[in-house]
């Protein structure tokens, strides 16, 4: 129950699509809290997906990308049952990451 | 259908001129004192209190009492003046829109 | 002169009409009837909006609107109130100080039960709401209340929700007169303007819903508490009915009234009977 990362992954004919939903603040830095102070910047800065050794999928994001950002792509290739790896690193340091199987 | 929105559009501009009595009997004092304000706050408070007790206040007159209490703290009782009054106009307004839907409220009912 | 005279006998007429047919609705309005009331409110969304199909009112706006309709449909494989949904379910779950639980305090032990509320309490008088139950629960065993608009609230009630997914609303007005009366209220609440903008609930979500409303799309109001509590893209995350209300009167430019005040759980009394039948799709994601 840790793991901010939801990520499914389907294989269709050639390409796998995939879905994610990130639980993550993304705090911009332009909103004040109940004392009148900004709450500071925290957000995803970099968001990669790996598959068989390779970025299928790398996002450079900043604050204009909203609280438990939502994902959705398709890549090239990937196969039922292979590993798909996702992962992402924020303003603060943190990182997260999740591996999940292709269906 | 139509009629019934008639009516409202008569009961809506029956809500408007009370707010215009009230505006073209407003005059502005030559120099506002803090007496003239303190009279001018208590009425409009005594007004949104009563509005309170009708659980129907609005929040542009909260707004003008604060505007009202930040003006006479800095020291500009014209202003703060005007804007209490504005602000016994609003709570007055609300106190008539809460007498008004008693009724005017069966009007939008679906039958 | 004829013209002037004309339009004087017309408005006369006009004016007559008008309070004829005022004094008529008054002696409907006297006794209330929320069968009637009921079968009224639905004819009219379903004349409204005849190629919505009854159950998918509750969707709001994603039922009226096509392009937003594919959005949500998209963004319901992998929805936004699955972490809310989580926590809900964890709270649910987690024992008082005291060792019991919300099941303890809750018929079939809180599982499958949104739709029976709010039910009226004969021994209080007053109507209860869900989210009103839950923190008697706490109380009862010793635990402080929690705000009925924050985040804790929103996801136990989610998790209830979710639990009825697909139950059909199935409030009960008892045979008294106080239910009657909290019913009558409620319909009163929901048809007063109120606001320095004036707006009724039933101006927005009666008389023009599928409309825009700045970017927003207006949900009907047949089936509007359905989804409740709701992930808001707006509010970033869950939000409890007590939210909803609140947060409406005070965008109409009115105070809202304190969460949970009796004015609301009447609201919501009536509002749910209205969508009687139709079922359960909480929790629900809106923009």
């Amino acid at each position: 129950m840790a793991s901010s990362i939801r990520v499914r992954a389907i294989a269709n004919g050639e390409i796998t699509e995939v879905q994610t939903l990130i639980q993550h603040p993304m705090d911009s830095g332009f909103v004040k809290d109940d004392k009148g102070e900004f709450i500071p910047a925290h957000f995803i800065q970099e968001l990669t997906f790996e598959y068989d050794g390779r970025k299928v999928f790398v996002a450079d994001w900043g604050t204009a990308v909203s609280k438990d950002p939502y994902v959705k792509f398709s890549f090239k290739g990937g196969n039922k049952g292979d590993d798909l790896k996702v992962s992402w690193i924020d303003n603060k340091g943190a990182t997260d990451n999740a591996t999940v199987k292709i269906q | 259908m139509s009629m019934i929105g008639s009516t409202a559009q008569i009961r809506l501009c029956c809500l408007l001129v009370p707010m215009w009595l009230i505006a073209s009997t407003v005059s502005v004092p030559a120099a506002g004192s803090e007496a003239e304000f303190k009279a001018a706050f208590a009425a409009a408070e005594a007004a949104e209190k009563e509005a309170e007790g009708l659980r129907n206040r609005w929040t542009a007159t909260e707004a003008a009492l604060t505007e009202a209490n930040k003006a006479a703290d800095r020291g500009d009782f014209d202003q703060a003046i005007s804007q209490a009054k504005e602000a016994e106009a609003l709570a007055k307004a609300s106190i008539f829109q809460d007498t008004n839907e008693k009724d005017a409220w069966k009007n939008l009912e679906i039958r | 002169m004829s013209v002037r005279s004309w339009l004087k006998l017309a408005l006369a007429a006009f004016a007559a009409l008008a309070l004829s047919a005022i004094s008529l609705a008054g002696a409907v309005a006297d006794k209330p009837d929320p069968v009637a009331d009921a079968n009224a409110f639905r004819n009219y969304f379903v004349k409204k909006f005849p190629n919505v199909k009854l159950e998918d009112f509750v969707n709001g706006p994603y039922a009226l609107n096509e392009d937003m309709r594919r959005q949500w449909l998209e963004k319901e494989q992998f929805p936004p109130y699955e972490f809310s949904l989580e926590m809900g379910k964890e709270l649910f779950a987690r024992p008082f100080a005291n060792g019991k639980h919300y099941s303890d305090c809750l018929p079939n032990q809180g599982i499958g039960i949104r739709q029976n509320f709010p039910y009226f309490d004969e021994k209080e008088g007053k109507v209860v709401t869900l989210e009103l139950a839950l923190n008697r629960c706490r109380e009862a065993n010793g635990e402080e209340v929690i705000s009925y608009v924050g985040e804790e609230m929103a996801a136990l009630t989610a998790h209830m929700a979710f639990t009825s997914r697909g139950k059909p609303f199935d409030i009960k007005i008892p045979n008294d007169p106080r239910a009657l009366e909290a019913y009558q209220n409620g319909k009163r609440y929901f048809y007063t303007r109120r606001g320095q903008l004036n707006f009724s609930c039933a101006t927005c979500h009666v008389q023009n819903p599928g409309e825009r409303m700045r970017a927003e799309v207006l949900a009907p109001a047949l089936g509007i508490l359905n989804a409740l509590p709701i992930y808001r893209s707006e509010w970033g995350g869950m939000g409890t009915t007590s939210r909803r209300f609140t947060t409406c009167n005070s965008q109409i430019r009115g105070v809202p009234l304190e969460p949970q005040a009796d004015e609301y759980r009447d609201l919501e009394y009536y509002l749910s009977y209205v969508s009687n039948g139709l079922p359960i799709s909480g929790p629900g994601a809106r923009p």
